[in-house]
């Protein structure tokens, strides 16, 4: 899977979780540009981005995830 | 939703849970709102947005009061502002392992760890009973999961130190509370947790990071199992099966295989998951589920089969048996307006998905689970909680009794042309008294489940009715119903508000249930309320009538009972008057009434 299509599954997931069709995600996206997305949405949203790659990041991973290009690099190395 | 339905797919729930949330609350159906109360020991958030949506899926509309991170010690006990202006209608109690506060070390002695299991307890305690007093409602607390690891290996089970030893103990000491409290009821997390595997469960990242009791693929399990207790306490249980005969009760086709070539008894391994699967089933009616069949068969083939030496289940053990060629579908109706049970209250099991299916799509509301094979038939319908059990009453167990007798009713009727003649062929003898404590459970749990012959619909719990049975300004009533065929139970209540300035009664309860229509008991009723009253020094009693989806039997209700209408409002309630100044003549002369 190249990187195209990680951002491809990546956007349907942050559509379902948020469930908002009108969201689009970049390698700068960030918290602060989703509305819904705080704190709490951050658990739901990695357990389901989790799921759909069926990769299990380590708690190190998850706390130093500054955007969503790092959430892409970080999967793209896992799969 | 078969979304969730188990068995279901909790990540999709997780992920899919505002579009689900979205579609329950788009499909149009009435439901109840509720005040839920939840305090945690640890983060409640994705529990609370899971729990919704089984609520809303049993017809619940939940509002939530969540406490703030880990406050839930202080939010039992100090009473704040936002906890008591919320006035729950529920109290749940989130807490688990890591809210024990004096866990034993390794090591101590026999006394100390009783003293931690001691402190540990009163704390809980003192919640739950400031709890009860402060706020009258019903109380869930989980009890615990076992610890993720044992100091001491397997002697953590045996040594009074020991964790899980704990763990055991403690869990025991919170059962034997909720086994002689009223309205006090433990969500069983650590058979939920041992069931859903511990390792799985716990997950120290989860815990670490956002402070979650379980891990996140475990909530929706987690939540689905606490809305069971919910949705029973707030009288939405299921009330029968429904079941198909031929791969469903037994392996084969009596019709063409004949009896003796059944797939049933010890003698084989399919033989034996049948026979467990009657068994289970034989459970449940022992706990006052109603059994039924509805089966493509010719009668005397199914009766056949039920006959058979090795069935576990016998003709006797249903209420109604509907082994014909009709469509399922019309059976299934047929069978619920015979023992007066509304359809959606009814569980449809079929090993046949496309039986299922026309079922599920005729009657709006039935349930009819994806049952799979026969060895995982108990599971599916176990882990669906359709029955879940708040506290057995008397009348649970004899239920079936009960219904049966209905049927031979029926037969007898048949025998009489004039009605009341067969009333009194009955030999029917009443007892009618205000609430006493003893039946408070019974009166709650009527209040909560009567549907149709249901004026005000007021549903109430054990403390309501408690308050209720304790002031002096309401009169109520209870009613048992016997006849020769055996007893009815508590089958009517009535409630009515007085309002000594008017000289009146105000009719805030007024139910009866279905299994005894057309027996004359509602005038029996009437005439005792009418006595009250009159002792009471009261002239009038006012009837109400709230209309909702499924009470339209009873909107004329007060008219036959001879009072008349005064009011018209525009949401389709009535009021109704009825002078009791003068004379009373008894309505009811065929049935005996004993007032004590």
């Amino acid at each position: 899977m190249n990187r195209d299509e990680i951002f491809e599954q990546l956007n349907e997931v942050f559509r379902d979780v948020f469930d908002d069709e009108s969201i689009t995600v970049s390698d700068e996206t960030t918290a602060d540009d989703i509305e819904d997305w705080d704190s709490l949405e951050h658990i739901n949203l990695i357990a389901a981005v989790e799921q759909q790659f069926g990769v299990r990041f380590n708690m190190g991973q998850i706390v130093t995830l500054k955007n969503v290009g790092e959430m892409v690099d970080l999967i793209e190395s896992m799969i | 939703m078969k979304t969730l339905e188990y068995p279901f797919d909790p990540e999709y729930i997780l992920k899919k849970s505002k579009a689900i949330r979205r579609e329950l609350l788009a499909d149009g159906s009435a439901r109840t709102c509720k005040k839920v109360a939840v305090l945690g020991g640890s983060t409640t958030h994705d529990f609370i947005r899971i729990l919704e949506l089984f609520l809303l899926n049993y017809g619940i509309e939940p509002v939530f009061y969540e406490s703030e991170y880990a406050q839930y010690y202080q939010d039992a006990m100090f009473d704040p502002e936002e906890l008591v202006s919320f006035e729950p209608d529920l109290i749940y109690i989130h807490t688990g392992f890591k809210n024990i506060e004096n866990l034993p070390a390794p090591g101590i002695g026999a006394d100390e760890a009783a003293a931690c299991l001691d402190a540990e307890y009163a704390r809980f305690e003192g919640m739950w009973e400031h709890l009860a007093a402060k706020y009258r409602c019903p109380i869930i607390q989980n009890n615990f999961e076992y610890p993720f690891y044992r100091i001491m290996g397997n002697c953590d089970a045996v040594e009074a130190s020991g964790r899980v030893r704990f763990v055991n103990r403690l869990n025991e000491k919170f059962a034997s509370y909720a086994e002689s409290h009223e309205a006090f009821y433990i969500h069983d997390i650590n058979y939920l947790s041992a069931s859903y595997g511990l390792d799985k469960w716990c997950d120290p990242a989860f815990w670490h990071m956002y402070k979650y009791m379980c891990s996140m693929q475990a909530i929706p399990e987690f939540a689905f199992s606490l809305s069971h207790i919910c949705k029973a306490v707030w009288g939405k249980n299921k009330k029968a099966l429904v079941l198909d005969l031929d791969n469903t009760l037994w392996g084969g086709i009596v019709g063409d295989d004949g009896p003796e070539n059944l797939e049933i008894g010890m003698e084989t391994p399919v033989g034996q998951t049948y026979t467990e699967f009657q068994t289970y089933l034989k459970e449940q009616k022992s706990i006052g589920v109603l059994l039924n069949v509805d089966s493509k068969n010719d009668e005397d083939n199914a009766l056949a089969g039920l006959k058979h030496p090795a069935s576990v289940l016998t003709p006797d053990d249903f209420i109604e048996i509907r082994a014909n060629w009709d469509p399922k579908d019309l059976n299934f109706k047929d069978i619920a307006s015979a023992i007066n049970i509304l359809p959606d209250s009814m569980v449809f099991v079929d090993d046949n998905p496309a039986e299922r299916m026309i079922v599920e799509e005729q009657i709006p509301g039935v349930s009819a689970p994806d049952i799979g094979q026969p060895e995982e038939y108990i599971r599916r319908i176990d882990k669906n909680g359709y029955f879940e059990v708040i506290g057995l009453s008397d009348d649970d167990k004899k239920r079936n009794e009960m219904y049966r007798a209905n049927a031979e009713r029926a037969h007898m009727q048949a025998a009489f042309t004039d009605y009341h003649e067969y009333l009194l062929g009955l030999q029917m003898s009443a007892h009618i008294a205000p609430f006493e404590p003893l039946y408070y459970n019974r009166i709650s749990q009527l209040t909560n489940k009567s549907n149709q012959f249901n004026l005000t619909t007021l549903r109430c719990t054990v403390a309501d009715i408690e308050k209720y049975a304790g002031s002096d300004e309401y009169i109520t009533l209870y009613g048992q119903l016997s006849d020769k065929f055996g007893d009815n139970g508590i089958v009517s209540l009535l409630m009515g508000r007085i309002d000594a300035d008017q000289q009146a009664l105000h009719m805030e309860l007024w139910l009866m249930s279905c299994r005894v229509l057309k027996r004359d008991m509602e005038y029996a009723m009437l005439d005792s309320m009418v006595d009250a009253a009159k002792a009471a020094g009261l002239k009038t009693i006012y009837g109400y009538f709230y209309p909702t989806a499924k009470n339209g039997m009873v909107k004329e209700f007060y008219n036959a009972m001879g009072f008349t209408k005064t009011e018209d409002k525009p949401d389709g309630s009535t009021v109704w008057e009825l002078d009791v100044s003068g004379v009373w003549e008894k309505r009811n002369t065929v049935i005996d009434v004993k007032a004590d």
